[in-house]
């Protein structure tokens, strides 16, 4: 089944003339995502990849009747292609884009939820059902359709252990990165609870880092609702305190959001943490077999 | 982003909020200046960015405007948890009848600002919280609304005893929040803010964090970065679109992605290693990306070997490749080298590697293992 994002996925792509918006444009088609057209203001008429560009993406949705959108817009702009995408009423708006103001993610991603828009991000890599739609920058040959949900705050980090995955013959219903940022529109617990719901998931790995309360939150989720069995990695034990690592969302504040305290909440939920990405294959196929 | 103490009151100021009257300087003598117009007694406190000022001895109190300027001289000598000291504040020392807590963060798994109001003022409110968290109020603000009068009451409440305490407190709490949304802040925090022997509600200590992804539409804030607060390496590295922390350990690590590089991290300290950095590259192949990467990176004399951990999605691991090889050869690169390239392109990438004597991995774990052997086994030329 996979979750979000599937067969009937239709994608419009904000920023597409641009560099990335362009280049990801044609892996997404590539990979056989529906990629039906994109956005610039100013350049409507013109086409890239073959796909018609729209000025405005109420002009893109009325013509393509597309339902979902990804946005490849410099941070300065990108919230506002936010919102243009939740006016639009699109079901799904993946925003890729690092470097959002915080507080403008605060309240257009309380708005998105206000408006029943699923927001994933920003800066994210993105969602991949594999086999059936790619909306992100998530590279496509790492990927098998199988039975294993996975969600991470991370991009490479995910890739690394999708592939052992793969590599291990566990395939993926649905593969989603939330993004790196203290604000993601969609969280740990909104995707845990989608997996529980979806009939091909039958497992879930969870990614998580330093910084915020989300891990812990799902770990409560877990412990209280969830069947299916979920697989933990944290990164960051090794991380400072006070110290911004990468993602915005990284950072230790206090003693709050440390790694060892993730493990810790995530543990007490008998959710096995791995101890490297290469752990997870094994800890995934003896939670398979023991459910 | 973090700003000073003086910073943050000048921010306090201009938003409504009380402050005590008082000025930073660098000098002593100026602060004895300082001190004699504003009327001893004046606290003298150390400008640095980091907690347990106090303890360390980086806040005294001086009666006379002489002793403004020896305390002054005292402390501007000081390094406090390895920062310099380079400015004081000096400000009138009002006695205070009571203390609370007020701050205005972001709650991430609510996805709003927070306004956190206790009675419990002055002391560590991570203590509070463990300890008595029934004192700590926590009034989540719907960022599609803004603060409510109601809530702003509410959370203004259990401040202070004296209602009248509490009335001025309720304005400081919409300024204080009025302030966090203009200047697109983290956190805004008043620990303690006091009420004087005159009744009157001040703001003792601020402390602010800007959201850095915000900075490029407050040039104001941007402006007061302070460099030398920040770790070695850094403003470098930000300036070039990298990530990049200094750490303790001898392995020096370049590594795609900030997730990826933590683990890489993690899984350094697993073997037994010790990582040198922390150091994210970020998404693009560009060859100058790799040289200032490892321009920073051997900046530090601590690295003995360099560990490259490349996982390629849109990254080209060729790209890298010849990127890593130019950069060890420009900078003539003594140090051994471990790399290992995953994603697009990584025949190609390990041939070029291959080729320029470079040893590679195949695994993850593998290169950690080998670069920790290899950082632990080489002494210093």
């Amino acid at each position: 089944m996979s979750i979000i994002v599937d067969e009937s996925t239709t994608v419009l792509v904000q920023g597409i003339t641009g560099r990335d918006g362009s280049f990801h444009a044609r892996q997404m088609l590539d990979y056989g995502t529906k990629v039906l057209g994109g956005v610039t203001p100013g350049k409507g008429g013109e086409q890239v990849e073959g796909l018609p560009v729209f000025n405005t993406l109420a002009q893109a949705v009325e013509v393509t009747g597309a339902n979902c959108s990804v946005i490849y817009v410099p941070a300065r702009f990108a919230v506002d292609a936010v919102y243009e995408a939740v006016f639009a009423d699109l079901k799904v708006v993946v925003c890729i884009t690092e470097g959002i103001p915080v507080m403008d993610m605060l309240i257009a991603s309380n708005y998105a939820r206000a408006r029943g828009t699923i927001l994933i991000g920003p800066n994210c890599p993105g969602i991949t059902s594999p086999g059936k739609c790619k909306v992100g920058i998530m590279p496509g040959h790492i990927f098998a359709p199988g039975p294993i949900g996975v969600v991470s705050r991370s991009g490479t980090l995910t890739y690394e252990v999708v592939n052992n995955l793969t590599e291990a013959g566990l395939g993926q219903s649905t593969c989603i990165g939330i993004g790196g940022d203290p604000i993601a529109g969609t969280n740990l617990l909104d995707v845990l609870s989608l997996f529980e719901a979806d009939p091909q998931t039958k497992a879930v790995v969870l990614i998580g880092e330093i910084g915020g309360s989300d891990e812990q939150l799902a770990a409560q989720f877990v412990a209280s609702k969830m069947t299916k069995p979920v697989v933990a990695f944290v990164a960051g034990q090794t991380a400072p305190p006070g110290k911004r690592m990468g993602h915005a969302g990284a950072i230790i504040s206090g003693t709050e959001g440390t790694a060892q305290e993730k493990i810790k909440a995530l543990q007490e939920a008998s959710i096995p943490v791995a101890s490297s990405p290469a752990e997870i294959p094994q800890l995934v196929r003896q939670a398979l077999s023991a459910s | 982003m973090n700003i000073h103490e003086y910073q943050a009151k000048s921010l306090f100021k201009a938003a409504g909020i009380l402050i005590p009257e008082g000025e930073a300087t660098s000098s002593a003598k100026h602060a004895r200046g300082i001190a004699e117009r504003i009327g001893p007694p004046v606290a003298i406190k150390a400008q640095v960015q980091v907690a347990g000022r106090g303890k360390a001895g980086g806040i005294k109190i001086a009666k006379t405007a002489e002793e403004a300027e020896s305390h002054a001289a005292a402390i501007l000598g000081m390094t406090i948890k390895g920062l310099p000291v380079r400015k004081v504040l000096v400000e009138a020392a009002l006695p205070s009848s009571a203390e609370a807590y007020l701050a205005v963060a972001i709650d991430r798994a609510q996805r709003k600002p927070v306004v956190i109001s206790s009675p419990a003022g002055g002391v560590d409110i991570e203590e509070v919280a463990r300890k008595s968290p029934e004192k700590i109020v926590r009034t989540l603000v719907d960022p599609l609304v803004g603060l409510k009068d109601f809530q702003a009451r509410a959370a203004a409440s259990p401040l202070f005893q004296d209602p009248s305490l509490v009335k001025q407190a309720e304005v400081t709490l919409k300024n204080l929040y009025a302030l966090f949304v203009e200047k697109d802040l983290s956190l805004a925090e008043i620990n303690p803010l006091v009420g004087t022997e005159q009744g009157i509600v001040v703001a003792l200590d601020a402390k602010v964090i800007t959201d850095d992804n915000a900075l490029f539409r407050h040039r104001d804030l941007a402006q007061m970065r302070d460099l030398e607060a920040e770790g070695p390496g850094e403003a470098e590295a930000r300036n070039n679109d990298l990530s990049y922390v200094k750490l303790d350990g001898a392995l020096g690590c370049i590594v795609n992605g900030a997730g990826l590089s933590m683990a890489t991290l993690d899984l350094i300290k697993h073997y037994g290693g010790e990582p040198a950095n922390f150091l994210d590259v970020g998404g693009s192949s560009s060859p100058e990306k790799v040289l200032v990467a490892m321009k920073i990176l051997l900046a530090d004399k601590n690295v003995k070997a360099i560990l490259v951990n490349i996982f390629g999605g849109i990254t080209r691991c060729d790209d890298i490749a010849v990127g890593l090889v130019s950069a060890l050869e420009q900078l003539d690169v003594r140090l051994p080298v471990v790399a290992r390239f995953n994603g697009t392109n990584q025949e190609e990438g390990n041939r070029i590697l291959q080729q320029a004597n470079i040893h590679t991995a195949e695994t993850m774990d593998d290169a950690v293992q080998e670069a920790v052997e290899l950082a632990q086994g080489q002494s210093a030329p």
